[in-house]
Formats: C-alpha cells, sequence, structure tokens
C-alpha cells in the first residue's frame, strides 16, 4: 500500500463559486471545497489519516435532489477499482451509480446513511462521505482534479 | 455519479419557456419538450400541491379538434369510453385502442356541443393520434390539430379553486362545476377554457388558452395564489403525485403492448355503446379473463423501484415487470405499478423486485395509495 503524501501547505478551506450560479442564485450547489480532490462523475475525494474519504459533490446533490436511498454495495475488506462502482444513490426521480476515484481496500462504510440519507443533501461534503478507502495506487489520487479544475469542469458541464 | 442524460434532437418549447427559466425550473427532454422536471425540488412541490397548490405547464399535451355532423360517431369508434353519454360542457377519460385491444393512448374526450369535439392526448403520442384520428375523420368530419394554437396550464390542489376565484368571478364560479365538466371562463383578464380535471389526485382546474396569453395567466395564477403557498410545480412531482393517486402514465403502465382490462382500466371500456376499434379483441380478452394485472405495491424492504425492473416470485423468477416506481412523498412508503400474473395479484401477496441485481421485498397493496379527504 502506497500512500499518497500530505498536502505540502494546509490552506484555509475556500469555497470557490461558479460565476454564473452567483447571479443566479444558486450558490450552494457551486460549491467546491480546496481540501480535497475530485472526479468528473461529480465523486469527492479527500485524503486523510491514511484513508481517503469519498462521497459526492453539491453539484451532483443539486442536479439529484432530494436523495431518498444510498446504496453502498461494497463491505469493508473489499478491494475497489478507480472508475468502477461502488454502490447507488436514489433520488425521487433518478438511480445514479457511484463511482470510485481511486482503487484500493475498503475501511469503513458509513452506516448513518442507511436510515438518512437526507444527510447527502444536508452535508455532503461532511456527514455523508460514504466509504473511507485505504488506497493502493498514490498516482490515482494525484491524478484527479483538484478544485479549481473542478471548478472550471463545472463551468463547462453547465453551459 | 452519474447525473446527465442528454439529447441532439431539437427540442420544441412551450409559451411557457421564458417563465421556466426565470423560476429556474431545471428543464429536461420529455417527449421531443424541453420541460421544467422541477424549480425548487420534486418532493417540496408535491407538498405544495398536496397542501396548498401547484401550477403546471402541460401545453406539450396534444388537442385536437372534431366537428361536423359526424363528429360524435367518429370519436366514440375511436374510443373504448362512451361519448354517447356526455352532455355539451362534458368530458371524460378513456382509452383509444387498436384492433388488437391494445392501447394506442389515453386520453381526455370533450363534447363542446353536439358536433364539436376536443380530445387531448399525451404529448409523446401526438403525431400518431393526429394521424390515427385525421384518418378516421377523413370523409366524415372536420379534423384540427389545435396542438401549437393551445397553451394547457393545470392549476392544482386543495387551494386551487380558492386561488381560481382569486382570478375573477368567472374563476369563482369554476368551484360550482361539477368534476369532469368544463366551461369557457376569463381568468385574471385571459379569454380560457377551464375543465374539472388533473392528473394529481387534488382538486383543481386544467385550463386551456391562447400560446400568447399564457405567459400573463402563468404569471397572475402565481401572484394571486402566492399568499395561499402556490408553487410552480415540474413533471417530476407530476409523476409522483399522479403514481400516489394511482393514474396511468402512458409509455411506462399502458402502452401498445397493454391492453384496458389487464391495466386495470376496464372500467372505461364501455361494451354496450356500439362497435369501436379493439372492441372484438377486448371481447376475447375479457372472455378469456386477463393473465396479469397491474398492481400497486409498496417496497417493503429498503428499495426503489423503477420503471423496467423485474418482479419476481419467492423463488426469484421472474414473474412481471415493474412499470412505475419512486417514493411517495406523502404516503411515506416507496410505491409502485407493475404487471404481476393474475395469481399473484391479490392484496398481501408478496414478491421481490430486481432493484438492479438487489432483490428487494415486496407486498400488493390496495390503490389508490392516496385518496384526498
Amino acid at each position: 500500500v502506497t500512500q499518497p503524501p500530505e498536502p505540502s501547505t494546509r490552506r484555509p478551506q475556500i469555497v470557490e463559486k461558479h460565476e454564473e450560479a452567483k447571479k443566479e442564485d444558486h450558490m450552494a450547489s457551486e460549491e467546491v471545497l480546496a481540501d480535497r480532490r475530485y472526479t468528473k462523475d461529480h465523486e469527492w475525494a479527500k485524503f486523510d489519516n491514511g484513508e481517503v474519504l469519498v462521497g459526492i459533490t453539491a453539484y451532483a446533490v443539486d442536479q439529484l435532489g432530494d436523495i431518498t436511498l444510498v446504496n453502498i454495495d461494497v463491505k469493508p475488506g473489499e478491494t475497489l477499482t478507480a472508475g468502477k462502482a461502488f454502490g447507488t444513490i436514489e433520488s425521487v426521480k433518478t438511480l445514479s451509480d457511484l463511482f470510485a476515484p481511486v482503487s484500493g481496500k475498503v475501511a469503513r462504510v458509513n452506516a448513518a446513511l442507511e436510515n438518512s440519507p437526507e444527510l447527502v443533501n444536508d452535508d455532503c461534503y461532511g456527514k455523508a462521505w460514504m466509504i473511507a478507502v485505504v488506497p493502493s495506487d498514490a498516482a490515482e489520487l494525484e491524478a484527479l482534479l483538484e478544485a479549481g479544475a473542478y471548478t472550471d469542469f463545472l463551468k463547462t458541464a453547465t453551459h | 455519479v452519474s447525473t446527465h442524460a442528454t439529447s441532439s434532437t431539437p427540442l420544441h418549447r412551450t409559451p411557457l419557456y421564458d417563465e421556466h427559466v426565470r423560476l429556474g425550473g431545471r428543464l429536461v427532454p420529455f417527449a421531443g419538450w424541453e420541460m421544467p422536471v422541477q424549480y425548487k425540488g420534486v418532493t417540496e412541490e408535491h407538498r405544495a400541491v398536496r397542501t396548498a397548490a401547484g401550477l403546471f405547464d402541460v401545453s406539450h399535451m396534444g388537442e385536437m379538434i372534431l366537428a361536423g355532423e359526424y363528429a360524435a360517431q367518429v370519436v366514440n369508434y375511436l374510443i373504448t369510453n362512451d361519448a354517447g353519454k356526455l352532455v355539451d360542457g362534458q368530458a371524460l377519460y378513456t382509452c383509444a385502442c387498436n384492433e388488437a385491444g391494445m392501447i394506442l393512448d389515453d386520453l381526455i374526450v370533450y363534447r363542446i356541443e353536439a358536433k364539436r369535439w376536443l380530445i387531448v392526448c399525451n404529448a409523446s403520442n401526438r403525431d400518431k393520434m393526429v394521424a390515427h384520428f385525421r384518418a378516421a375523420a377523413d370523409n366524415h368530419c372536420s379534423f384540427e390539430d389545435a396542438s401549437d394554437q393551445t397553451a394547457l396550464i393545470a392549476l392544482q390542489g386543495p387551494k386551487a379553486m380558492a386561488i381560481a376565484a382569486l382570478a375573477g368571478p368567472e374563476g369563482a364560479a369554476l368551484a360550482e362545476l361539477a368534476n369532469f365538466h368544463f366551461r369557457d371562463a376569463a381568468l385574471a383578464g385571459v379569454p380560457c377554457t377551464a375543465a374539472r380535471t388533473g392528473y394529481t389526485g387534488e382538486d383543481g382546474v386544467e385550463i386551456f388558452c391562447s400560446p400568447s396569453d399564457a405567459p400573463r395567466l402563468w404569471r397572475s395564477l402565481l401572484d394571486l395564489g402566492a399568499p395561499l403557498g402556490i408553487e410552480p410545480a415540474g413533471l417530476g412531482a407530476r409523476d409522483t403525485l399522479r403514481l400516489e393517486a394511482r393514474l396511468s402514465l402512458y409509455g411506462n403502465d399502458i402502452d401498445e403492448t397493454t391492453n384496458p382490462i389487464e391495466a386495470g382500466l376496464g372500467w372505461v371500456v364501455k361494451m354496450n355503446k356500439g362497435d369501436f376499434v379493439g372492441r372484438e379483441a377486448i371481447e376475447r380478452i375479457k372472455q378469456a379473463g386477463p393473465v396479469r394485472k397491474l398492481v400497486g405495491f409498496e417496497m417493503t424492504g429498503r428499495g426503489i423501484a423503477r420503471h423496467g425492473y423485474p418482479l419476481l416470485d419467492k423463488q426469484g423468477v421472474k414473474v412481471g415487470v415493474c412499470t412505475s416506481g419512486s417514493p411517495g412523498p406523502t404516503v411515506g412508503k416507496n410505491i409502485g405499478l407493475g404487471y404481476l400474473p393474475v395469481s399473484m395479484s391479490e392484496l398481501g401477496t408478496q414478491f421481490l423486485v430486481d432493484c438492479r441485481g438487489r432483490t428487494v421485498e415486496a407486498a400488493v397493496v390496495k390503490v389508490p395509495f392516496y385518496k384526498r379527504a
């Protein structure tokens, strides 16, 4: 197991907002945190204490609407492959796959989501983390989008 | 997470498109139209309709007018319900079937006058139904596809009629109109035809007006209804509302592979009204008895059934299919409709739903899931 390096400088959390969204009063949906990395599928991955915590972004939550069910299909000890589905998330209208941002071994799953899927709407970057993975390839985490690049990606995705 | 389906086909826009954009509606492709799936959120809009009122743009639906001496016969020949019993200003819900007794569309048929009829069809079936009615009208009565000249706004909810009353004396008088009756009325100064119909399980009206007047009427109703809690509501809430009320959705619960008897629409098939398209086939189906039934179910395990999910018996053998499913915000359960063998259609029957490989327990329950007090 190769562990990715800690970011050398710990920046304070910066909330970046999409310019257009400000005008449209959709600020919350564009919230992107600088302390983690992102996939183009709108998952976030945060390296913390030897684990990568995984969840979905505010943009994804806004697109999905009211979250009604979170199904984590992996158990602690199981191996994950980056890009493969590890579960599904359902809103009133739709079902979406959850994709693993990095490969590794599942350390923990967030059992709280089983009975409180609304946590995803309330706190997608905090209490609604979905799985914790002990990453097997540091390069995978490094290859994910940084906050700025993800914010730029959202601009192209929403226009 | 995958959040988007994209489409490259050019989409139609209703006369209310700019209103949806202004209100922050999320526009999605639906039956060739760019329609708002939600504004503030499906659940919030659903609750607004159940507790106050919601305003829906359903201008994408198709409208056809048949007129002339034989218009009534043409209409009645194409539908399964009996239009012969209607009076002026009365409408009915019906199926239109093909010769095999399969459902071409579900419609509302309005008798404007004995010799003038309005048919409202699903947006997804407009081309098909226009061709079907036009062909039948040929040489017998006049036919007009009025869809592009007609906007349609649904005002639904326990406060709907109070809001209509705020739109003027003719709006107030609509409260006296019986269910499935309609009349012309000026609402907020806009000439309209208002029908006591809907697709939500709530009281309300569906209002026809000209496309050029539609934005003004839409804004007026939202402004007048604001103190009473009206919300613009999108297709998402329309779907959860109609599902709780167990109203069929064409393309999901009914289509050209389903017949009215198995779909639970036998009540809109009138065998004693004379000949109509599909009559013989439906007669045979009724005599033989349907092999499957569209049942309502609730998920007793943890999962949400979706359109197309297989339904399994307790041994895990596929026995049917889910045609509609979602959380029911008012009933507070995950609910669905699906076809099951008649032998498994009794209330309380337990079965499994294959939720993408995860089997989740479900049980047949009484419908409608929601009925207003």
